[in-house]
């Protein structure tokens, strides 16, 4: 490198390189405002310059503050839980909470400083859904919990060894699992079938890895007795494909087509999400058809991953029709992405700033004829499947779930929505304009199988709402990328035929985004809940940490205990209306 | 070329050296398009067929594949495009999807393997009976794709064999289709893998 800089004698006048300051989000001074606040009712530090209200909590008593951030102050959905490697630190992981408060439409950040033989007081007691975020951040990062009820690792497979993404871990370094290192799961019977007095044997059964039923690679081991399950535990981490370490070893720009991978049915919602947490990072404006564009397809994505969802779940039940009416409008769906972008299921079409390309001169036609068919699918399956007697058998009443018990889990999208609970990210903190639009969030009553098809349903029919109006205001004109030399490749010509674009291009290309030191974390609503990127950025070309917010992993931890007391084929039926996407639950 | 072949000493039916069957050779020899050594004859008003028994039961095997989709990831759902009315797989008779390896003779490993499904796939390619092809659909079945990474196989033929790899992340329905049938191919010609 130093012989380089040797000769590169060009004269640089252009516009300041990427702000060398630290990321000072816009609305720092309002949530540190509110952090004072909570901190000082709190007796805890707080952190100050932060998109979030940010609490620094001493180990000893993060039990006791998440108790009164949930009992006090009405924080009751645990969002995530996740860790940061520092090693040059004092205390090398910051251990990491996120809150969301139903009631007051807040969020509140914790971090917790744990040296790497210390061990962090589990917090399983005050909320149930960080049980497996825990062992997460056990399995990732070598943290202990004590008092945790069942601290083993949970992505990485029994023979692994050493704790992958700390940041002393090479990338590549694998451990053999073989036959003997499936671990074996004996579940433990629920209390409630403790002293079942019936006549049968008790039957252990192993679902998966690789069963029709489970959609990806998900495990469920039961224990039954006759038909009636009475323990079950799920074992994942059967495509950990390493997401979050692979973002750490490539650029920004190139952790996008990672991001595709995560929800692959709604892959346009992942690129949306991580596109906009960098680009908050960056503090970029990106110009309005970009956001537009984004808007439209992640509506027609989310559609596409209701189809699916119902579609699979359907023929689970035996409804093999309705497999071959949804995935018909999902094919034109993926057409209109095709004339996009050139690619179907996974595009990777938004980059930070923008999008790759522009959209095709017929996309509102096409959009609009897409609008028009959509309906009828939807119909035609509504009138095959709410009335029948056996569909209705299946499941009306199965593996329901309470709005309280959804909530502990950190339920979110529209698992949470069939409980009777109106979050929804969109309406909640929008993004790309959502709230210039006119719809509704639907929700059902009861938290049961038949409640969240018709929530699925009932979203289709709101995405459509969304796209309607969309259609009708038109596409607005100008580019698709932002016009920042450090964040969008110049165009072609201008390469060719300008000194000052081709050092920018080979600028970008050699040494890719560079965003300022900073943190933050977006959200977006994704196809089955919130979808939320958490970025770390060392003014480096690399990300220092990237954290998504994965919904299916809160979601799937209560599956266990949503099925116990059912019977084997409920649980299928259950499982299928959950939406679990194993890319996304392993990442 | 198909002349040459065509002088079939094993042949019980004496016909015109040097001409290709169905072109202009004698009244009722038909050919399949594709297989110079396969012949049906018009025998004493009935119709023959003389072939090698490997050949006709490559065929049979051909265009009857019943594939086991063992999908872990993205790929799984191009496989459900294939198989579903777009792009309709039954018009090559694979439709026949079975989830139980012992019914099936096809493998299509449709996305990432990683260290831990490993001893699964294994374990489940070890089920199935003989013969059995296996597809890697995609790049991550192929080399591990863009995942080099601490948890991903690098390609499952570390683990099992590979008849056909078809490339593309994933691969759109017709590149599987196109797998598929190079399989079938490969298949009706004889080579058989053991």
């Amino acid at each position: 490198m130093s012989t380089l800089t040797r000769y590169s004698a060009i004269p640089y006048t252009g516009p300041a390189p990427t702000n060398r300051e630290p990321f000072v989000p816009v609305d720092a001074p309002k949530m540190d405002a509110r952090g004072a606040d909570l901190a000082g009712r709190l007796r805890v530090e707080q952190e100050r310059g932060q998109d979030l209200p940010t609490l620094v909590v001493e180990k000893e008593r993060i039990v006791e503050v998440l108790g009164a951030l949930k009992h006090d102050l009405r924080f009751t959905l645990p969002l995530d839980l996740w860790a940061v490697d520092y090693p040059k630190r004092e205390k090398r992981f910051d251990v990491m909470y996120q809150l969301y408060s139903l009631d007051n439409n807040e969020r509140v950040r914790l971090k917790v400083p744990v040296d790497e033989d210390e061990a962090v007081e589990s917090s399983t007691t005050v909320y149930k859904g960080f049980d497996w975020f825990e062992r997460e951040v056990y399995d990732m990062y070598g943290v202990r919990f004590d008092g945790h009820p069942n601290l083993r690792r949970i992505l990485t497979h029994e023979a692994f060894q050493g704790h992958a993404l700390r940041k002393d871990y090479d990338p590549a370094q694998r451990w053999l699992c073989t036959e003997k290192d499936v671990a074996q799961l004996i579940p433990k019977v629920d209390p409630r079938f403790e002293n079942l007095d019936t006549d049968f044997e008790r039957v252990t059964l192993n679902l998966g890895p690789s069963h029709p039923a489970t959609h990806g690679t998900m495990r469920i081991v039961v224990t039954l007795d006759g038909e009636k399950i009475i323990g079950a535990d799920q074992e994942i981490g059967y495509l950990h494909r390493c997401f979050e370490k692979s973002c750490e070893t490539h650029t920004y720009q190139q952790a996008i087509p990672f991001t595709d991978r995560l929800n692959y049915m709604s892959a346009i919602i992942n690129n949306v999400g991580y596109c906009m947490a960098v680009e908050k990072l960056l503090a970029l404006e990106v110009p309005t058809r970009a956001h537009y564009v984004r808007l439209v397809l992640s509506e027609f994505m989310r559609i596409a991953d209701h189809l699916v969802c119902i579609g699979t779940n359907l023929v689970d039940m035996g409804a093999l029709t309705n497999f071959w009416y949804l995935f018909q409008p999902r094919e034109e769906i993926y057409g209109l992405i095709e004339a996009c972008c050139g690619a179907r299921l996974l595009p990777s079409y938004t980059r930070i700033g923008g999008l790759a390309v522009d959209v095709p001169p017929d996309f509102l036609e096409k959009a609009q004829r897409l609008v028009n068919m959509l309906p009828k699918y939807i119909d035609d399956v509504e009138k095959l499947v709410d009335r029948n007697k056996i569909f209705l058998d299946r499941v009306i009443g199965v593996a329901p779930i309470s709005p309280e018990d959804a909530i502990d889990f950190g339920f979110t999208g529209p698992c949470l929505r069939a409980c009777g609970v109106p979050f929804d990210v969109r309406k909640a903190t929008p993004y790309l304009g959502y709230e210039t639009y006119d719809w509704d969030v639907p929700i059902a009553e009861g938290g049961d199988t038949h409640a969240r098809y018709l929530v699925r349903m009932e979203e289709m029919r709101q995405s459509l709402r969304i796209l309607q109006q969309a259609i009708h205001r038109g596409l607005p004109p100008g580019p698709v990328m932002v016009d920042n030399p450090y964040v969008a490749l110049p165009p072609k010509e201008k390469v060719y035929n300008e000194m000052e674009s081709l050092i920018y291009h080979f600028k970008l290309i050699m040494h890719g985004i560079q965003p300022p030191v900073g943190e933050t974390y977006f959200p977006v609503e994704g196809g089955n809940g919130e979808l939320g990127f958490y970025i770390v950025s060392d003014g480096t070309k690399n990300p220092y940490r990237v954290r998504c917010r994965p919904p299916c992993f809160a979601i799937y931890q209560a599956y266990g205990r949503m099925i116990t007391g059912q019977t084997i084929p409920d649980a299928i039926a259950a499982l299928g209306s959950l939406n679990i996407i194993a890319g996304e639950l392993d990442r | 070329m198909a002349t040459q072949r065509f002088d079939n000493p094993d042949s019980i039916i004496a016909r015109k050296a040097g001409v290709a069957p169905g072109e202009q050779a004698e009244k009722g020899l038909i050919t399949l398009p594709g297989e110079a050594d396969r012949e049906i004859e018009d025998l004493a008003g009935g119709t023959y067929l003389t072939s090698k028994l490997d050949t006709l039961v490559g065929w049979a095997r051909g265009n009857s594949l019943w594939p086991l989709p063992f999908g872990t990831a993205c790929c799984a759902i191009e496989f459900m495009s294939m198989v579903s009315s777009h792009y309709d797989i039954s018009r090559f008779g694979a439709e026949v999807v079975r989830f139980s390896p012992r019914q099936a003779d096809l493998m299509i490993v449709a996305g990432t393997v990683v260290d831990k499904m490993a001893p699964v796939m294994k374990k489940i390619y070890d089920q199935m009976p003989e013969p059995k092809y296996v597809i890697a659909m995609g790049a991550c079945a192929a080399s591990g794709g863009f995942y080099r990474m601490y948890h991903v196989v690098q390609g499952i033929d570390e683990v099992i064999p590979v008849d056909i790899w078809v490339p593309g992340c994933p691969p759109t329905p017709e590149g599987l289709m196109y797998g598929i049938l190079k399989l079938k191919e490969k298949i009706e010609r004889g080579e058989i893998r053991r």
